[in-house]
């Protein structure tokens, strides 16, 4: 473990072909993979270009709302006994972190002369950050959302629609975040030429895993300085949900290097992951491939892709980003879950005690951090990020509660 | 001599293109399947492209998406594939090219799988979502048993991604016709023949057409340049349509003898590689 860690202290991940250890890579057909290669040198220009870091910073503080406030949760702090804060990310526009990335990928598109985007989403709030950016910069958008996905979250869908993205409903599968990623990557392959496909997490084929990575982790960043300010020193823990991983490695990247703070990432255990209705990828998966890159993946005893369930439809994703995979295999992240039942619990808990409604993703972060903070000191401190907020959710919510 | 080479040096002494149908092993049954093969190879197909069903067919289009859900409801799995194979090898030596995802090979082992697919008969295998940039793992285990690993090129493949695949590539190059999933398309892209001419600058490889073929006439057209047409869509409409499993061979094979008509009406330069 020692050993691993220093290692990855000194490597510098993506290598060159984006392999992250044995993770990661470019699992795509022929066809896609001179679209990526054009993708990988365009992020690279833009990167060293002190002009784009410039727009994209303005575009983060004066559209975005940018720096969300690192906020010190003062009665969860005196129920649970350690120090909590929260990263809000929920207060960014369009309700979650996910237009952090947005911003970056149209800001890069723009640059490329596409004129055209496609993205996935799950939850919607991709598709909702997508939708958003794409109309602030006039650039004709569609949106690939899986029909379930479409019936669970109905409030991002009229969000996608009132900000003029054209919706495409796929049926196909289990009808939910990895068919509209099938489904979305088989429109890229037809349209390759004119389309900017934006990938909404850490997953997918290289360049795309690191530079999510790098438009995200200004969440961490944040969190980093704001502790310091109000804190003095560095947080023991960091907490945040995995389904793809995007706000996870946002947070958690920036302190890759202080060895002192932990990191737990937390999955979806759904009915539990002992049913086997779950979408915990990395602690009931096996490395596989799966939309462009090799990771963790839950799959069955012949290889195929096994459906996956969660509350929490950003969560309902059967892989996850080959980053995360990577670091836990070197032991940075440890990987915790949550289930429904203790999400929704979670979710209770915040609303009530602190007046904030989070995601439903998010409170799988939060359920952890109620197991975890009473067995901590008191001066221990845990950030948890708080990815997005739970108004697309009370349709679900609603029909628990009524249980 | 692996029988891919074979197969193309026979075809080249008669200076004919060949025919390449390619079946999802499973759709709807494995037993209609050998069926299928048994009838294609009568029809003169000259080597067979056989889908290994998966759950994420992201590169296909509806035809073969709804094949590989067929085939994966009556539960074929690679195993069964390799079965299928085996079996079918007891009778033919038409070639067999295993065409499909990654993940599922990846997950049986790539030595294990190199050596069943071997054994079983496999002379070729096509991973559309593998590029060769990531192949190494995969060939370190396929070239030690004789068993040919396939490349893609697509339109916009350039020049460098040429040189890659024709260096990395055994047994033939596979053109991508068109740039989008597989699926019959009423026209194919005008500038196939300069893409193929293209091609040849840089390997004496054979080439093989595919995406998009439907008809005799755009199999003639396609053999007129190219060293084989693969027809996979507009074979699995045909098996889709045919109804009952009993009629299913008859027809595919009914439809591979008008295309192979197609092609040997096809007038071919004396040397295409």
């Amino acid at each position: 473990m020692q050993n691993s860690r220093h290692s990855l202290a000194r490597s510098k991940a993506p290598d060159r072909r984006g392999h992250f250890g044995v993770f990661g890579g470019r699992y795509v057909s022929e066809t896609l993979m001179p679209a990526l290669i054009e993708l990988e040198k365009a992020y690279a220009a833009a990167r060293r270009d002190p002009s784009f870091r410039r727009e994209f910073e303005t575009y983060l503080r004066e559209y975005a709302g940018r720096p969300t406030p690192l906020y010190f949760a003062e009665r969860l702090t005196a129920d649970l006994g350690a120090r909590v804060y929260l990263k809000r990310e929920d207060l960014c526009h369009t309700g979650a972190h996910k237009i952090n990335n947005t911003i970056g990928q149209v800001l890069l598109a723009r640059r490329m002369g596409k004129k055209r985007i496609i993205a996935e989403t799950g939850a919607g709030q991709h598709g909702v950050a997508t939708a958003t950016v794409a109309a602030r910069f006039g650039i004709e958008c569609e949106i690939f959302m899986g029909k379930e996905d479409v019936a669970r979250q109905y409030l991002n869908v009229l969000r996608m629609r009132l900000l003029g993205a054209k919706l495409r409903v796929v049926e196909s599968g289990s009808n939910t975040l990895k068919d509209a990623m099938n489904e979305a990557l088989r429109d890229w392959v037809t349209n390759v030429r004119t389309t900017y496909y934006l990938i909404g997490s850490v997953a997918g084929p290289h360049p795309y895993p690191m530079m999510v990575r790098d438009f995200q982790s200004v969440i961490g960043k944040e969190a980093r300085r704001q502790i310091r300010a109000t804190e003095g020193r560095l947080p023991d823990y960091l907490v945040a949900c995995v389904g793809g991983g995007s706000n996870s490695i946002g947070l958690f990247y920036p302190f890759i290097r202080d060895h002192g703070v932990k990191m737990i990432g937390v999955e979806a255990a759904g009915a539990g992951i002992s049913t086997g209705r779950h979408a915990a990828t990395i602690l009931g998966g096996e490395v596989g491939v799966l939309h462009g890159s090799k990771s963790y993946l839950l799959q069955d005893r012949n290889g195929q892709v096994r459906e996956t369930h969660s509350i929490a439809a950003g969560l309902d994703y059967p892989g996850v980003g080959p980053e995360l995979s990577y670091l836990r295999d070197a032991g940075r992240i440890r990987f915790s879950s949550a289930t429904d039942r203790e999400a929704l619990a979670a979710l209770k808990e915040l609303s009530r005690t602190e007046g904030v409604i989070p995601a439903l993703e998010s409170a799988h972060a939060l359920a952890e951090l109620l197991k975890l903070a009473p067995k901590l000191k008191k001066n221990q401190i845990i950030i948890v990020n708080l990815s997005g907020r739970g108004d697309k959710d009370m349709g679900t919510v609603g029909e628990y509660l009524e249980k | 001599m692996n029988r891919i080479d074979a197969k193309f040096s026979e075809l080249k002494s008669r200076g004919e293109a060949g025919l390449i149908p390619f079946v999802t092993a499973g759709d709807p049954e494995i037993t209609t399947t050998l069926k299928i093969l048994r009838s294609l190879e009568a029809a003169g197909a000259d080597m067979i492209e056989l889908g290994v069903p998966f759950s994420d067919p992201m590169a296909d289009g509806a035809t073969i998406q709804r094949a590989s859900e067929r085939a994966l409801a009556g539960g074929t799995m690679l195993p069964h594939v390799l079965a299928l194979v085996r079996r079918f090898r007891r009778e033919s030596e038409l070639p067999i090219i295993l065409f499909g995802y990654y993940n599922p090979i990846y997950h049986y082992g790539l030595a294990r799988f190199a050596a069943d697919a071997r054994a079983a008969g496999v002379d070729g295998l096509l991973c559309v979502d593998l590029p060769p940039e990531e192949s190494a793992e995969l060939r370190r285990q396929t070239e030690k048993r004789g068993l040919y690993t396939i490349f893609l090129l697509a339109p916009t493949s350039d020049e460098e991604r040429i040189k890659l695949v024709a260096r990395l590539g055994r047994g033939f190059i596979y053109y991508v016709s068109v740039t989008g999933v597989t699926g019959a398309r009423r026209a194919l892209e005008g500038e196939l023949q300069a893409q193929v001419a293209r091609i040849r600058r840089y390997t004496r490889q054979p080439i093989a057409v595919g995406f998009g073929v439907s008809t005799p006439m755009q199999a003639a057209r396609i053999a007129a340049f190219a060293d084989a047409a693969v027809v996979g869509s507009a074979l699995i409409d045909v098996i889709e349509r045919a109804g009952r499993n009993g009629r299913k061979a008859s027809q595919a094979g009914a439809f591979v003898a008008r295309l192979k008509r197609g092609i040997k009406g096809a007038k071919r330069p004396v040397s295409s590689f």
